[in-house]
């Protein structure tokens, strides 16, 4: 099995006159915790977006695991076992936190039976057991939109890892959350998916959590990679510094 | 909800002992189970978030496969099949067109599919005898043709049996992963097809299995009136059984029992007392209940329990 898990060439997307993607090149490596970072309408999102089918290139290719995925359907490359969060957490809002849980289990277990219920024992187990890893048997019973925004970003994650896939893409998985929380919920997070396997790849603002956790980090900036390394590297890195690391102080 | 079997069984027994008081009123309940159980169908896809305009066909379709083959086969026991599987069929049809729209859209094809059967049913008089209508005589109950009264008793014990079959069915199902994904295209759609389930084919199931207690619903009201015409198909109908989903609510199968026996009931009632004005005394009840009980009259019952 070769290192790279997926690989980029060439993406090109403009919007407009805007390019939101304007030549990116990445190999993502097996195992690897990757953060891209750099200002907003810098094109990360637009780049999670082309790489889980939602928005197509106009030119360039994207391959995972040794197979082009462009032009796949969203659902098609889920199956592939590229799994995503949302900067918005995308919980069903009048489940509990457990029925998110499980339906998250359902979807890779087989969701097409009528008969049995979701919460049967073995589900409910497993589904309990998800929370438990990401901090949240607490809220288990708890209606989705009844929790803090700390909460609902670790759900939502957890929908995706229930997914079992072999990429994650987070985008921005700490927006939002409190200051205080921030830190804990990263801490739980990493953990979690140290313990899974899962290669990561997260856009992240705040550059302890990236100097701390992140093996690699991408700045993109206007459709472009500008810089790509090991932390300490393309964080000390004056223009970096100057441009990015300024702009995400503000922020 | 551990209460639900036991209001269930309390309301059959209701319905059973209100039947044997007073005959004249077996009538209107079998009416009433028959258009419980066409409102299921309502009821799930109101789960999904989406309100059917038109559902008086599925109605329709079972009522006119009974008149049209009555007169070759009148096995009740035949019958109702038949008419489950030409509404199920056209379900299926209809149902993976409709299911790529949502909201008004949703709601206004139905109507849309539902106006032309509507018309279909009424121009064709060769075939439908138009605004006349079927008569539908001659049933036999496996293979017996029981007295008047007998029939009656039998035509409500056939009711109720499918009523309680169909709600069971429709509880079991709203909990299973289909049913609870069902409710998920209501709150974020989006979030089953990022975890790799069609949410069309979620939706597909459920208005196919609403189209089937539709079909079954209007076979029970064509073996019960014994006439059917296009009226069943008409928009007024559809129309009703959204009314009575409201009323009886839609936290539970027993909502549409609820709703339908209610609705039956206050419609008799009613137009005993004030003539041509039921309609007022129906308009200001939901409007009531859409204010004071959104939760329709299970939502009012479930909350006695919970205080
Ligand atoms: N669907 C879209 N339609 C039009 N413009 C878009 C769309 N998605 C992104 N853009 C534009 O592309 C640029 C990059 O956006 P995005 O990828 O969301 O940036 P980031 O996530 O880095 O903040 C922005 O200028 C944004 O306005
Ligand atoms: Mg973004």
């Amino acid at each position: 099995m070769s290192e790279v898990l997926l690989s980029a060439r060439g993406l090109r997307l403009a919007f407009g006159g805007v390019k939101a993607a304007d030549g990116i090149d990445l190999d993502v490596r097996h195992g690897e915790f990757l953060a891209i970072i750099g200002p907003n309408g810098a094109g990360k999102t637009t780049f999670i977006n082309m790489t889980t089918g939602y928005l197509r290139p106009q030119a360039g290719r994207i391959e995972f695991e040794g197979k082009p995925i462009l032009g796949l359907s969203p659902r098609a490359i889920v199956r592939r076992g590229i799994g995503r969060s949302f900067q918005l957490p995308q919980l069903f809002t009048e489940h509990t936190v457990l029925e998110n849980a499980a339906l998250a289990i359902a979807a890779r277990r087989g969701i097409w039976s009528p008969l049995a219920p979701l919460l049967r024992p073995r589900w409910r187990d497993e589904a309990m057991d998800l929370l438990d890893r990401f901090g949240l048997r607490a809220v288990a019973e708890a209606r989705a939109d009844a929790l803090n925004e700390g909460a609902r970003k670790l759900a939502d994650i957890a929908m995706a890892v229930a997914l079992e896939p072999s990429l994650l893409l987070m985008d921005e998985p700490t927006s939002g959350v409190a200051a205080a929380e921030k830190m804990a919920i990263v801490e739980t997070l990493v953990r979690v998916l140290r313990s899974t396997g899962v290669t990561a790849v997260f856009v992240e603002h705040d550059m302890d959590v990236v100097a701390r956790f992140a093996d690699r980090v991408a700045v993109w900036s206007q459709g472009r990679i500008a810089a790509l390394g090991p932390p300490a590297e393309v964080l000390a890195d004056p223009a970096v510094r100057r441009d990015v690391i300024g702009i995400a102080a503000d922020a | 909800m551990k209460r639900e079997p036991l209001l269930a069984a309390l309301g059959a027994f209701a319905l059973i002992a209100c039947a044997w008081a007073v005959p004249w009123l077996k009538f209107i309940l079998t009416i009433a189970l028959a258009k419980g159980i066409a409102v299921l169908g309502i009821l799930l896809l109101l789960r999904a978030g989406q309100v059917s305009f038109g559902h008086s066909m599925f109605l329709a379709l079972g009522a006119y496969t009974v008149a049209f083959m009555a007169p070759t086969e009148p096995e009740v026991l035949l019958l109702l099949p038949a008419a489950a599987l030409v509404a199920t069929g056209f379900g299926l049809v209809i149902g993976l067109f409709l299911v790529r729209y949502r909201d008004i859209f949703f709601g206004m094809l139905n109507l849309a599919f539902a106006m032309v059967l509507y018309s279909l049913l009424e121009k064709l008089y060769a075939i439908t005898k138009g605004t006349d209508g079927i008569r539908v005589a001659g049933l036999t109950f496996a293979g017996t043709q029981p007295e008047r009264p007998v029939q009656e008793w039998v035509m409500f014990g056939i009711a109720l049996g499918l009523a309680i079959l169909f709600g069971l069915l429709v509880s079991v199902y709203l909990a299973s992963p289909m049913g609870r994904a069902l409710a998920g295209i209501k709150t974020r759609e989006t979030r089953l097809e990022f975890m790799g389930v069609p949410a069309r084919r979620v939706l597909l199931f459920a208005y196919v299995l609403s189209a089937l207690m539709g079909g079954v619903g209007g076979a029970l009201v064509a073996m019960t009136t014994r006439h059917v015409t296009p009226q069943i198909a008409y928009w007024t109908a559809s129309g009703e059984l959204v009314f009575i989903a409201i009323l009886g609510g839609a936290g539970s199968a027993l909502g549409p029992f609820l709703g339908a026996t209610a609705f039956e009931l206050v419609r008799v009632y009613a137009a005993a007392a004030v003539a041509e004005a039921w309609q007022m005394i129906l308009g200001a009840v939901l409007l009531v209940v859409i204010l004071f009980a959104p939760g329709g009259v299970w939502g009012l019952l479930s909350r006695r329990w919970r205080a």
